[in-house]
């Protein structure tokens, strides 16, 4: 059990800079998800609290203690390695206990301990078996239990799923949960996907070229996403995000040839400025009134479907349910609901802090069971 | 894809051959055939008739004390001097492998003896540890005949060696670099988080998945150190063989005896004892060190 303070921490290889100081604080037991596009410099951050990368400025405490100059094997942590890093020339049993035998543990206690951590993965029956007769699955537990028996402080992982099929994939995630449930150590997990980050963070970490996108609840990212990039980046399918302009003295949102009106004083106080307007897919309803569309595909998904087309020149899509007839080629209308419309100022790509459907106004609006969180 | 060329005829790539063919006919195959008759006939020095005398050759050199001496010197010359150069070679491509700040240079450092002849690096080391004014004069002067390569056999056979893993451990060095840098550094990595120092990781990790490549070099150092080309080079102008037969390794003794001696039939009878040895050695060493070299 630690907590983690990570300081205005920058890195740069040489003069290219890859981390332009990340502040973050971690409460002990808490899993954290950073979650990012490849490149983000979500790894390197990981490897610098893990202490596998120099810090090029800033502090990393953990516990309260900066851990700067300390070596990986002094700062209690324990790491699950994307391509899980397991030591070919060793058994299983040789692999989960190597830590223990380095620490100088007497042999009995370190066979009881294998023993025990090996059945917490289910490992007891391949012992004695090396990596290279293990399939993908069994080598990610030899992985974990080598990162479990060390009872660390904090739990590391570098994407270690992404080398799983999709439905290992979906198991060894709940089975991280469940052990992470068991162990309550602070665990930091780094992905790019986006369904394991929105699964298993209690706190989800959004980062982006270096910079920290947003921090909060992974749902409250969801509803709330800080940026034109989580909103693209969270969801799936990814939400619409469409370019618009604010018609002040018309009181209304204007995109290609439509426009949406709203309420002249939040118009007021956006004032007449270019904004980028996102939806997610699950929140356009097909409607009598609204915007027209021309379906250019439908990807089916059995438990509904989702219609792709194109609106204003941007690809739009709006997931329904199974039972709406609709076929390639069709026009449909689509409701786009105020209360669901994410708005961001084109030129910071923040989001705009401002709520288009107040309570008196929402609830007129079609949809009043799916309210705006 | 396939991509040989096909010919319509035979004597247009025999042609192509005709070259290669012949050098190694010239240069390969004449002289082992020559070695082979001489070994069994007795050859007289300046040419003429040769007399066929079955295994008398091989008779008169297994009852020769000093030739016996000599496989005694080459098999210590050869396995002392390939440990030291796997040795070197190894601490010397851990060294470089951390990738410390300032490690670049020494790459190339490390390689650059294995440029340089075994005999002008025999000659260099002949006066840098020579007992009266090289490095080891002041310990003399302390200890009188402490170091005297020239007095004493034992301190002769330490200088070839010396020079020989000098020259060799920027070959040995290449290849286990080679072989460090295609240890994934994840499996580095996690042995740092698993508590291990950078000994600590040699020894476990690093070590033992060189294993293959130790394995080539024991293979290759050792035949270079029983027929190189070197071997004879570095004792010719380091030691001369002596003293007193001290550094009297077998393709020395093979060389002497042949041009110096003008004994061919004698020399060619030891080279078939050197190579059965050699291909013994070679045997040996895959039949059971190769077995142990697998982890996979």
């Amino acid at each position: 059990m630690a907590d983690i303070t990570i300081r205005a921490v920058r890195k740069s290889y040489g003069k290219n800079p890859t981390l332009h100081g990340i502040d973050l604080a971690f409460a002990s037991g808490e899993f954290v998800v950073i979650l990012g596009p490849s490149g983000c410099g979500k790894s390197t951050l990981l490897r610098m609290i893990a202490g596998l990368e120099e810090i090029t400025s800033g502090e990393i405490a953990i516990n309260g203690k900066v851990v700067n100059r300390l070596e990986p094997r002094e700062r209690g942590c324990a790491m699950v390695f994307q391509n899980y890093a397991l030591y070919p020339h060793m058994t299983v049993a040789g692999n989960i206990g190597y830590a223990l035998k380095v620490a100088g543990v007497p042999k009995a206690e370190r066979l009881r301990r294998i023993e025990e951590t090996a059945k917490i993965v289910g490992l007891s029956d391949y012992l004695d078996r090396k990596p290279a007769a293990l399939s993908g699955g069994q080598r990610q537990r030899v992985a974990m239990a080598r990162a479990i028996i060390r009872e660390p402080n904090v739990f590391l992982f570098d994407e270690p799923l992404s080398n799983l099929d999709a439905k290992l994939r979906v198991t060894m995630r709940a089975e991280i949960r469940k052990l992470h449930q068991r162990l309550s150590a602070t665990s930091i997990f780094v992905t790019h996907d986006q369904v394991e980050a929105m699964t298993l963070a209690d706190k989800l970490v959004v980062m982006n070229k270096g910079v920290v996108e947003q921090v909060g609840q992974p749902l409250d990212i969801y509803h709330r996403p800080a940026s034109i990039f989580v909103a693209s980046f969270i969801g799936s399918p990814a939400m619409n995000l469409f370019d618009a302009a604010v018609d002040v003295d018309n009181a209304c949102l204007t995109f290609g040839g439509t426009k949406m009106p709203i309420d002249r004083g939040l118009a007021t106080r956006l004032g007449a400025r270019q904004i980028t307007v996102g939806i997610r897919p699950e929140q356009c309803a097909v409607a009598p009134e609204g915007v027209s569309l021309k379906v250019d595909f439908i990807e089916e998904l059995g438990s509904g479907r989702v219609i792709h087309s194109e609106l204003n020149g941007y690809p739009f899509a709006a997931s329904v349910d199974e039972h709406t007839r609709v076929r390639p080629g069709d026009r449909i209308t689509l409701e786009l609901p105020l209360a669901h419309l994410h708005l961001f100022d084109r030129e910071t790509g923040r989001r705009i802090e401002i709520d288009l459907a107040p309570r008196a106004i929402r609830s007129s609006a079609s949809q009043p069971t799916l309210q705006a969180v | 894809m396939d991509k040989r060329a096909a010919f319509r005829s035979w004597w247009l790539p025999s042609l192509f051959a005709l070259p290669q063919i012949i050098l190694i006919l010239l240069f390969f195959y004449w002289p082992a055939v020559a070695v082979l008759r001489w070994a069994f006939t007795l050859e007289p020095p300046f040419g003429g008739a040769a007399e066929f005398v079955g295994f008398t050759n091989f008779q008169e050199v297994f009852a020769d004390p000093l030739y016996w001496n000599s496989v005694g010197i080459s098999l210590a010359f050869a396995l002392c001097g390939t440990l030291a150069t796997i040795f070197i070679g190894l601490v010397l491509a851990l060294a470089v492998d951390r990738q410390l700040p300032g490690s670049a240079p020494f790459r190339f450092l490390y390689i650059l003896p294995y440029a340089i002849a075994g005999p002008a690096a025999g000659m260099a080391f002949r006066f840098i540890l020579s007992p009266e004014r090289g490095l080891m004069a002041s310990a003399n002067a302390a200890f009188p005949d402490f170091w005297n390569p020239a007095k004493y056999g034992s301190h002769a056979l330490i200088l070839v060696i010396i020079v020989f893993a000098w020259k060799w451990a920027g070959y040995t060095f290449i290849f286990l670099l080679a072989g460090l840098q295609s240890v994934p550094r994840s499996l580095i990595e996690a042995a740092a988080m698993d508590g291990c120092g950078p000994i600590r990781r040699a020894v476990d990790i690093q070590i033992p998945l060189l294993a293959p490549t130790l394995f080539f070099l024991l293979v290759i150092m050792m035949t270079e150190g029983f027929v190189g080309a070197d071997t004879y080079g570095i004792v010719a102008r380091t030691t001369d063989g002596g003293p007193n037969h001290g550094t009297d390794v077998m393709v020395y003794r093979i060389v002497e005896e042949a041009f110096r001696g003008l004994n061919y039939s004698g020399a060619s009878a030891q080279s078939l004892v050197l190579i059965g040895l050699i291909m013994i050695f070679t045997f040996i060493q895959f039949r059971f060190i190769e077995r142990q070299v697998h982890y996979k």
